[in-house]
């Protein structure tokens, strides 16, 4: 059961700007004030718009103004149908569009009930690993930019081009891939693929110690991490959030292990969490997150079984039976879940996403007044919102 | 003949009447602003393949060989640009304040010695000159934000005047330290004072101190990274001057490289020694060969070269460290850098007053 009590409540913007304080008449008496925080500002990452109300330094209350990159993309997927509708996930999360492709097809897949081999489980899964292994990457480096030091961008962005490069060659794209589609894969691997991967891994282990080296250990980022932010383990769970940030705040929930898909359930690798819920948590969670995808994909880059990459043919129509069918799994950011209703025809009556990104940052209105301006810029990138992902 | 007494010659010769001294004055202020302005290009290039190197890659080189005359294109391009006055903004502050922020710290380079006869105007109240003058740069700064009637500039202004202020005291008071110690206010005579070691080691611990508070406090008035928050790009978008544009952002830019310049000679001049060279052991000792040849390289080398392993310090410090929250800022400079500074005030005046410092008598390093 949900505490109603944990949640902020939703006042409208007008509302909330009628409600500033009375002008005090005394000459030494300061006003709260507002200030706009975006949609174009560097640390929103996108055109996320924040209403801030301000103490002087200090943050007094966020409302955060969603729908500028509004896309209609639940009413486009009940039009197009259920084989399109696919490749306008890509656009949704755009630095998790292989696991977005991936929880689509999967729905749509359980619901006509089409039979995946193992390669194409496999497969699946060590690009699902690789997507959150760049993910983090780009979430690591323009975290350390979003505090005030520029150079972990490049490093993040340079190591992050590897794992795009392997993306390329067997994809055809960088970012807004379309790969996975309802029964198996569009393409079969490129030859090279496994070398390469293989290469990518024994780049990356010693590079954990370098990031650790440059940001981890830096005593002013630990400064301005630790207990900046904390969001309870009961207010996680009230405010909806997942991925990254629960676990921070210590809840143990990684649909990975609770609800094995692909092929998690067998490949050992441990979940982490955090304790006290802040940016400091979150960091190392992600940090974390990180190495266990690393093992993940040395578990499998070897053992990828022989098999078709595509179970049904090509370009066939898909008519679900009439009902309802949910489908949910764990992107880099949190729990996306894909509804869809069925009436048996060629294109669902109703398509819902369930996105991270919408109830990660919700969870901004509840941890950030009371800190500073510093704090509320490094509380946004510790969430590591994607803000078409919130609009859709 | 060295560069230094070739124009130390000219200057004696020229030096004979009021009229000429005078014509002299306003040839060297022309002339320091034509080093100025090119040292800023200078440093920004620099800045720039600084920063690319840390950040594993190669920086501008396109514009000339390896990019060397990126600085030259960045700044034709600025004198190009519209010049942008926000509706709202006060108009006559808004002109005013980037020309504030650049006079400032042109007046501020008047007094520093470049080498022993290399200096504009050699007074004998030159510390106190060069910390009461570079003050007036945050009025730039202020005036910027808050004649743009923007509030993120405000904000940045504001951040910059209270951060200016407090770590005014911490540098006055680690420059206190050095005037105590040789007993001058002019520059000169602080850096003829270093002939037989340089303060940053011939004051035992106390001058080591001074120069790291120095280091810190001076970064910060100068707002670089870890303590650029009045223009931290992902808090402020990009603080005071967030609504300025064409040539009057390229003279904020300006002015907060002569920044790192002046700082930087200054520290080298107060720490280092300024111009005099590298000295280990007396004249006759056994390293009379080594100080022979160390004093073959002109005065203005070896200014620059310690300047210039300064403003590396500084570029280093920029591309490695993230920025401080306006908090902890504050708590670093009031509750460990001041007491600290006034400690080392205290041991150095004790030092001062024993002479307790090493070759006071003439013997070298």
């Amino acid at each position: 059961m949900v505490n109603m009590e944990l949640i902020p409540k939703v006042t409208s913007l007008d509302e909330r700007l009628g409600a500033m304080a009375a002008h005090d008449d005394s000459p030494l008496a300061t006003q709260e004030y507002f200030v706009n925080m975006g949609p174009q500002h560097p640390s929103t990452h996108g055109v996320l718009r924040l209403v801030l109300k301000l103490d002087g330094e200090t943050v007094r209350e966020v409302i955060p103004v969603l729908g500028y990159i509004h896309r209609g993309m639940e009413k486009k997927a009940e039009t197009v149908g259920y084989r399109q509708q696919v490749h306008l996930t890509d656009r949704l999360d755009y630095l998790c569009s292989v696991m977005n492709n991936w929880v689509v097809s999967a729905t749509i897949e359980k619901a006509a009930k089409i039979e995946l081999n193992d390669r194409i489980q496999v497969v699946r899964t060590i690009f699902a690993e690789l997507q959150r292994l760049q993910s983090h990457l780009l979430w690591w480096g323009v975290f350390g930019m979003d505090l005030g030091a520029f150079t972990p961008f490049l490093y993040g962005f340079r190591d992050r081009e590897k794992i795009t490069k392997i993306f390329e060659e067997t994809i055809g794209a960088r970012l807004t891939m379309n790969y996975i589609q309802p029964g198996g894969m569009m393409y079969d691997l490129h030859p090279t693929f496994q070398a390469e991967v293989k290469s990518l891994l024994l780049y990356m282990k010693p590079m954990f110690k370098e990031y650790d080296e440059l940001v981890t250990g830096n005593i002013i980022i630990q400064e301005r991490l630790r207990n900046v932010g904390c969001l309870d383990a009961k207010s996680a769970i009230a405010l909806g959030t997942s991925g990254p940030v629960l676990r921070a705040s210590g809840v143990p929930h990684d649909l990975r292990k609770s609800k094995p898909y692909g092929v998690y359930d067998k490949v050992n690798f441990r979940v982490p969490i955090g304790s006290v819920g802040d940016c400091w948590d979150r960091y190392a969670v992600r940090m974390l997150e990180m190495r266990e995808s690393v093992s993940i994909i040395e578990q499998l880059i070897d053992n990828i079984p022989e098999g078709k990459h595509l179970t049904v043919k090509p370009g066939a129509k898909i008519r679900p039976p009439a009902g309802v069918y949910f489908e949910q799994m764990e992107t880099a950011r949190g729990i996306f879940g894909v509804l869809m209703n069925s009436d048996g025809s060629e294109k669902p009556t109703r398509v819902n996403y369930r996105t991270p990104n919408f109830h990660n940052l919700w969870c901004l209105t509840k941890i950030a007044p009371g800190g500073k301006i510093g704090d509320l810029v490094s509380i946004i990138s510790s969430l590591d919102v994607v803000v078409p992902d919130i609009d859709r | 003949m060295s560069v230094s007494s070739f124009s130390r010659n000219i200057v004696s010769h020229l030096d004979s009447s009021p009229g000429t001294s005078a014509a002299l004055f306003v040839s060297g202020l022309v002339g320091t602003l034509a080093f100025m302005s090119l040292m800023a290009l200078i440093l920004i290039y620099v800045e720039r393949k600084v920063a690319a190197h840390f950040q594993c890659r190669l920086g501008p080189m396109r514009v000339g060989w390896h990019g060397i005359l990126q600085s030259v294109a960045d700044a034709l391009k600025l004198i190009l640009k519209e010049d942008i006055v926000p509706f709202s903004a006060d108009k006559l502050m808004h002109a005013t304040a980037p020309v504030f922020a650049v006079v400032a710290m042109l007046l501020t380079l008047i007094a520093i010695p470049l080498s022993s006869s290399l200096t504009l105007a050699d007074s004998n109240i030159g510390v106190l000159y060069i910390s009461a003058v570079s003050g007036l740069g945050v009025l730039g700064i202020l005036l910027g934000g808050w004649s743009s009637n923007n509030k993120w500039s405000l904000i940045g202004a504001m951040r910059a005047g209270a951060q200016i202020i407090s770590y005014e005291l911490s540098a006055t008071l680690s420059v206190l330290v050095i005037i105590m110690l040789s007993g001058s206010l002019k520059l000169s005579t602080i850096i003829q004072s270093q002939a037989n070691g340089w303060w940053i080691w011939r004051a035992p611990g106390v001058g080591l101190i001074a120069f790291i508070t120095f280091i810190i406090s001076s970064t910060a008035e100068i707002n670089r990274t870890p303590f650029d928050l009045a223009e931290g790009e992902s808090e402020l978008t990009a603080g005071f001057h967030t609504e300025y544009s064409g040539m009057r952002f390229a003279f904020f830019f300006l002015a907060e490289y002569l920044n790192l310049f002046v700082v930087s000679a200054l520290g080298a001049t107060l720490f280092l020694g300024g111009w005099m060279p590298l000295h280990i052991g007396d004249q006759q000792g056994l390293f009379s060969g080594f100080n022979q040849v160390m004093d073959l390289i002109p005065e203005f080398v070896w200014f620059m070269l310690k300047t210039a392993s300064l403003i590396f310090l500084s570029m280093w410090f920029r591309w490695t460290f993230p920025r401080l929250r306006v908090d902890q800022l504050m708590k670093l400079e009031w509750k460990i850098l001041m007491p600290i500074g006034f400690l080392n005030l205290v041991l150095a005046a004790l030092m001062t007053f024993f002479g307790f410092f090493f070759f006071a008598t003439g013997r070298g390093f």
